[in-house]
């Protein structure tokens, strides 16, 4: 797969789709919160502050033949979650899909997860383009016959229809919470997956509903002396026993179940020392992590703090290997970003298909990926002045500080209020898909 | 000089409070690096520093009515808080506030994420106005006794009596004001201490340490649309004594039953 932008053999970008209402005036519950390729890349599932699940799935048609890889359309719409009322706490459970997780394609059917605050859902989501035809005790219509008036049998023949994509609840996992869910993570096992919130992390089997193994739990015995909160947590792509989570500390730990039922203690603690000379009162809260991922291969894990990006060799625990700069120039603004709350914004990161390129969101509906291998990075707008198909994004640029140039954007102009939080990237294929608050955008890299 | 850092001081409060416009903040990343050096630099980064604590404050008691607040971002604010304070008692400004509060002991221990989370939404809007108001007058931030009651208010579990809310003062009348850390340790013992209301709520699995505060001290169950601070301002006082003296009976009957049940 080729690297993130740039010039010479460096992929372009370019304008594919975008999904969502036009105008400004956003609803608060068109709030994309979640963004998810599945594992063959065909389907595209978003979910929202109002609990909905949207999938788009690819065109399959005319691949060969076509300009543009094929588009992605509806496929399925439904209402995940519905708000609740706690009525021991006296609180509102908010129905908004925190995540979606696909589970690896086992039939003709496909099933993902999806969670919000409290409860996780497993949705099959099935086709059906035939229907039977020619039933003996009943009419076309659906009424029934007479059965005196039957002379004749019949075998019933199935006959194609319009396609019809159903969704329906197939376990509904619940009351295992009492913090908010954060994180969802399914098992290479095909079997089990994980679900984390704030203090502990579970361990579900698919087909078991009223139980559930809580394996880490760092609710401290006295909450007066709660510091440090979890903040992601992932199932490791290939050992099926392996799994890692994020602190709001900035550290991550990675846990083999087979050490210990509960897996309070780590097997491997990933911290970078703190570089002493940008200590401030907000360095604990830059260095939270907001997401981790771990590569295709497995050999590595990313994670998202504030202010970076950095990739961690699973075998190496004192520093990661790789940091990337996501948008430095606001280290020098962190106060008025801890004031209008901006600083705990939680931006998300992916990997691409070959793990060679990894991009994650920004301010003022900036997104950044950066290759691996060239060392180069790239900033993109998502923005609906650029949306006529196969147009090339044009990199932006912000300037820290001093003489502006042409085109750059100063770093006080940014629109702090379009965040990219949520992307997710093609996992074979160089197509993106980036949410601002409330529009999808689809990228592709530019087909000769 | 101390009108000029009144005014500068009000400004940045005024700042904190007005949302949606485009400004700078004092932004003193710069400031606090060099502020050890040059005995010019500290008023000012005091102050930047005293602004960051009232502003973690405010957060920390803005809680939503309806939906739980995000116990990451409290946690983190709380540690900020707890940072701050941990700087300035180091550097001795905190000492200087404690020993102006009539005979309280200091704060040895750092205040602990759940009493500024709680005790900050429950000391709400009656108590916050007059707080601020006051503030504003005041240019240093070390020096004055106005200012030394408002951080003991905000910022201190030790609260001078005028203004310490009704809740501590139930949980522990006979109490010392300087034994304060003390009777804390106590609240949060009896809330730690599930205090179910029927044997089956013993075996739930459910977490109620969670919200066990709200029930102990509001003693209904069944308080729709009320959050934290609603709650805790239109409470009787009377109640929370025998709800919370009720607990600890409540909790030894059980234990007597369940010896019974276990027994047959």
């Amino acid at each position: 797969m080729a690297g993130a932008g740039g010039g010479g053999n460096d992929i372009q970008w370019c304008f594919s789709q975008v999904k969502g209402a036009v105008d400004d005036d956003v609803a608060e519950a068109d709030i994309i919160s979640t963004v998810e390729f599945n594992h063959s890349g065909e389907l595209l599932a978003t979910g929202d502050k109002g609990g909905r699940v949207v999938i788009f799935q690819q065109e399959q048609e005319n691949k060969i033949q076509s300009l543009s890889r094929g588009e992605y359309n509806v496929y399925s719409t439904f209402q995940s979650h519905e708000p609740e009322f706690d009525y021991l706490k006296s609180l509102e459970i908010e129905e908004k899909i925190n995540k979606i997780r696909w589970l690896p394609q086992k039939n003709a059917a496909q099933f993902l997860l999806s969670t919000n605050d409290k409860t996780i859902k497993l949705w099959k989501i099935s086709e059906r383009d035939k229907r039977p035809e020619g039933y003996n005790l009943k009419e076309e219509d659906g009424r029934y016959r007479d059965p005196s008036t039957v002379t004749t049998l019949r075998v019933p023949v199935l006959r194609p229809m319009d396609l019809m994509v159903e969704a329906s609840p197939r376990r509904i996992f619940a009351n295992a919470h009492t913090y908010h869910i954060n994180s969802i993570s399914s098992n290479s096992d095909y079997e089990t997956y994980l679900s984390a919130d704030d203090l502990r992390i579970n361990l579900w089997h698919l087909e078991i509903t009223d139980r559930s193994f809580n394996i880490v739990d760092i609710k401290p015995a006295n909450m007066e002396e709660l510091t440090e909160v979890i903040t992601a947590a992932e199932f490791h792509p290939n050992s099926c026993n392996t799994f890692v989570y994020s602190s709001s500390k900035g550290t991550i730990r990675l846990c083999d179940m087979r050490a210990s039922a509960l897996c309070d203690r780590h097997s491997k603690l990933f911290e970078e020392p703190e570089d002493p000379s940008n200590r401030s009162f907000f360095s604990e809260i830059i260095s939270s992590i907001s997401d981790v991922k771990f590569s295709h291969s497995g050999r590595y894990m990313m994670t998202r703090d504030y202010l970076s990006v950095k990739i961690w060799d699973l075998n190496m625990e004192n520093r990661p290997v790789e940091t990337y700069q996501v948008h430095e120039y606001l280290r020098s603004k962190l106060c008025s970003l801890y004031e209008n709350d901006c600083i705990f914004d939680k931006f998300e990161c992916c990997w691409n298909g070959s793990d060679s390129v990894v991009m994650t969101g920004s301010y003022n509906n900036f997104f950044r990926m950066f290759d691996r291998n060239t060392k180069r990075d790239i900033t993109l707008e998502a923005s609906r002045e650029n949306n006529k198909p196969r147009t090339v994004l044009k990199p932006r640029k912000v300037c820290a500080s001093g003489k502006r140039k042409k085109d750059e954007i100063s770093v006080d102009s940014l629109d702090f209020n379009k965040k990219i939080l949520h992307t997710a990237w093609h996992p074979k294929e160089n197509i993106i898909a980036v949410a601002t608050t409330n529009n999808l955008y689809i990228f592709q890299d530019k087909v000769n | 000089m101390g009108e000029e850092e009144g005014l500068h001081q009000t400004q940045l409060l005024d700042t904190m409070f007005v949302r949606g416009l485009k400004r700078k903040c004092f932004d003193g990343e710069e400031d606090i690096e060099g502020t050890l050096a040059g005995f010019k630099a500290i008023p000012s980064y005091n102050l930047q520093r005293q602004s960051l604590l009232d502003m973690s404050l405010v957060k920390l008691q803005l809680c939503h009515m309806l939906v739980e607040p995000n116990l990451c971002r409290s946690v983190l604010i709380a540690n900020t808080v707890r940072q701050i304070q941990e700087e300035m008692t180091q550097d001795g400004t905190w000492q200087m506030i404690n020993t102006q509060s009539a005979g309280q002991t200091s704060l040895d221990r750092l205040v602990s994420t759940d009493i500024l989370c709680r005790s900050s939404k429950e000391q709400a809007e009656g108590k916050l106005v007059p707080v601020y108001s006051t503030f504003t007058k005041d240019c240093e931030g070390t020096q004055s006794q106005d200012n030394s009651e408002i951080m003991s208010t905000v910022t201190s579990p030790q609260a001078p009596r005028n203004l310490q809310s009704n809740m501590w003062e139930m949980e522990n009348p006979q109490e010392n004001r300087g034994n304060f850390q003390k009777s804390l340790d106590q609240i949060f013992e009896t809330l730690e201490n599930k205090s179910p209301n029927t044997v089956e709520d013993l075996f739930s699995e459910v977490d109620n340490s969670y919200y066990d505060l709200d029930t102990v001290l509001t003693g209904m169950m069944s308080n729709t649309k009320m959050g934290h601070c609603d709650v805790l301002e239109t409470f009787p006082s009377q109640t929370t004594a025998n709800s919370n003296s009720n607990c600890k009976s409540d909790l030894n009957e059980l234990d007597h039953i369940v010896e019974i049940l276990v027994e047959s």
